[in-house]
């Protein structure tokens, strides 16, 4: 289970004069779930785009899947993209499409797949997102902002990649809606064997379905490691992030520091 | 990676048939297996064995879940046997997360329907028209506040639709006006010259272009480039709930949108229309030159004592009610745009097409007035 699917060394990004990441590192293998926090304009949403190769990084070398990002060839992006799902911030769903035919959208490449079957895997996905089975004929202007973020969920796992990413999925849901994604994302992780990259604020998802977590601060990866190893850095940022009022009621029952 | 495509080998067993899939259960592989699935007889039990499986997603785990429910459906049942526990879990999640058969509704169609579509389509029609005198009487009753309470007015926001409407349309109104006068003057003079009548070519473009097409091919100018811009800008806000937070910050889409563009159209157009009357007879005097050898101050002698000033006037009248005619279309359209990029498009072309197509019947219903009333 060692495989590393991402691996990015020496990445550096900027906007004009700002650097948003200076020589940043880091290396996720398969089937692990990966939180990423940091402060709000660190860079997350960022590395993640640059990840999947919709930023041209200034420096670095990216390697999704075994193949250099960004793509050089047309074929290399086709092959690259069947193996991955993203779901943006804001859900970036296709307005003038219904939510069923937002998630047939990644199934219309397979070769073969008949109508009907595309059909039945796009309704299947949005059942498993957690929306009611009607809401597969709305449009994305009539869904509540929890139920855009489910049909983004559903369509970045359409067409079953191996590695997901997931921008802030909980953000803007109720407690409930956000446990349930959790299970959701915990369960998809352990009978699939996907590989989850997480941008999250949610200190209950990072205890509820992370493996390990990467604080992004300083412009690269200050540190990396389980939910327990982060009470232990000594960074004033770490320690207020993890050791602050919401840190602590979020912490599971007997999981003492 | 050894892995296999996906297998299906079929075995009879004394009491059941056996099935054994392998290999990949992706979503590449499901569209075949699919196919090879929908073949399976449902007339004995059926084993399904999927200890050989190499891996499973949920579009394979998908096709596994309903060939079991198909058979147990309509034949001797099926039961699953050799999974791992990772597939078994997985088959677990699928299962449950299946979407209960969706009731289809049935498209109803026929001659009580088409009816009803006809219907529903007249009273469309009339909601439509009220909508827009709805959106008259808005602009109208925030013209007449902006009156009363000048301090509310926007005056930027005017000064800037002036020059959107009005200042930028300058040349492609006056071009068009400058050779609509001079393919006025060429047809005339064709046909007067076979009654030696010439002269009165002066008079045809005249009144032709003070009174009609002056004031008329501007509004429709206009109403293609301003209708539309008014809608997509109106329509991009609504889309972006920009106009649904304007209100609650207690700030009036009418006052703040609608009014400032309006009035721009209410100031510009009659000014447009007045500069495509002077480069029309600009035209027409100077093909009247070349064509006929009317000289420019013979032509301004004919013009001023063969015309009657009405003519002018009543072009000018009809301007402020086509200005009117274009921002409400415009604004209305606007506001309709729902949530989705395409409603946007929609609506833009559609206002274009409402704008010019109303601006021409006015101007029927004008003519038919002023000829009524003998002017
Ligand atoms: N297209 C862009 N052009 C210029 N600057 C950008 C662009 N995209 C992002 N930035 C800048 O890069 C920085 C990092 O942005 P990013 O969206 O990655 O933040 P984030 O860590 O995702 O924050 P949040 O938690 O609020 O989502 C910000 O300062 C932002 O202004
Ligand atoms: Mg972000």
């Amino acid at each position: 289970m060692a495989e590393t699917v991402i691996s990015v060394r020496g990445l550096v990004t900027a906007f004009g004069r700002q650097v948003v990441h200076d020589g940043l590192d880091l290396e996720v293998t398969r089937g692990e779930i990966l939180g990423v926090v940091g402060g709000s304009g660190t860079g997350k949403s960022v590395l993640l785009r640059t990840i999947v190769g919709l930023n041209r990084p200034q420096a670095g070398e990216i390697e999704v899947l075994g193949r250099r990002v960004p793509p050089r060839t047309e074929a290399e992006r086709a092959a690259l993209e069947g193996r991955i799902g993203v779901m943006f911030q804001d859900g970036a769903l296709f307005s003038s499409l219904t939510v069923r035919e937002n998630v047939e959208v990644p199934l219309r490449r397979v070769t073969g797949l008949a109508p009907r079957l595309r059909r039945e895997l796009a309704d299947l996905k949005i059942s498993m997102a957690g929306l009611p089975w009607d809401a597969g004929g709305k449009y994305p202007s009539e869904l509540s902002g929890g139920m855009r973020k489910r049909a983004g969920l559903a369509r970045a796992l359409a067409h079953d990649p191996e590695i997901v990413f997931l921008d802030e999925p909980t953000a803007g849901l109720d407690p409930i809606g956000a446990a349930e994604f959790d299970r959701l994302i915990r369960g998809l992780g352990d009978s699939l064997g996907l590989t989850v990259f997480l941008v999250t604020h949610d200190l209950d998802t990072l205890h509820a379905v992370c493996d390990r977590v990467a604080v992004l601060a300083e412009r690269r990866v200050l540190v990396t490691g389980t939910m327990r190893e982060m009470l232990d850095v000594d960074h004033p940022w770490v320690r207020d992030y993890f050791q602050g009022p919401r840190a602590r009621a979020a912490r599971p029952a007997g999981g003492q520091g | 990676m050894t892995e296999t495509a996906a297998q299906i080998e079929t075995v009879a067993e004394d009491a059941a048939t056996r099935l054994c899939l392998s290999g990949r259960l992706t979503l590449a592989e499901v569209p075949a297996l699919d196919r090879a699935l929908s073949r399976v007889g449902a007339e004995r039990p059926v084993t399904i064995d999927l200890s050989r499986v190499e891996r499973m997603d949920t579009a394979g785990a998908h096709v596994v879940t309903r060939l079991e429910a198909r058979l147990a459906a309509e034949g001797k049942g099926a039961r699953i046997a050799g999974a791992s526990p990772a597939h078994a879990a997985l088959l677990e999640t699928v299962a449950a997360a299946e979407p209960a058969a969706a009731p289809a509704p049935a498209a109803r169609r026929g001659a009580a329907e088409r009816l009803a579509g006809v219907g529903r389509r007249v009273a469309g029609a009339g909601r439509f028209g009220a909508e827009l005198l709805d959106m008259l009487g808005l602009i109208l009753a925030r013209l007449a506040r902006g009156i009363v309470r000048p301090r509310e007015f926007r005056l930027t926001a005017l000064v800037h639709h002036c020059e959107a409407v009005g200042v930028q349309a300058v040349p492609i109104v006056a071009l068009m006006a400058f050779l609509i006068g001079i393919v006025l003057a060429f047809q005339g003079a064709t046909q007067l010259r076979q009654f030696g009548a010439e002269v009165f070519v002066v008079d045809l473009i005249a009144i032709s272009i003070l009174r009609e097409l002056g004031v008329l091919l501007t509004s429709i100018i206009v109403a293609g480039r301003t209708a539309s811009a008014f809608t997509a800008a109106i329509g991009s806000m609504k889309m972006r709930e920009e106009i649904d937070a304007m209100r609650t910050l207690g700030l009036d889409p009418g006052t703040m949108l609608f009014v400032p563009r309006v009035l721009a159209l209410l100031l510009m157009l009659p000014i447009l229309a007045l500069i495509a009357n002077a480069a029309g007879l600009v035209g027409g005097g100077i093909m009247a030159w070349l064509v006929l050898d009317i000289s420019p101050p013979m032509f301004l002698t004919r013009l001023v004592e063969g015309t009657d000033v009405a003519n002018y006037v009543i072009g000018l009248i009809k301007a402020p009610v086509f200005a009117l005619i274009i921002g409400v279309v415009g604004c209305h359209a606007g506001m309709r745009v729902r949530g989705n990029a395409e409603s946007l498009g929609r609506q833009t072309s559609a206002a274009v097409v409402t704008a010019i197509f109303a601006v021409i019947v006015a101007d029927a219903v004008f003519s038919v007035l002023f000829a009524e009333i003998g002017i």
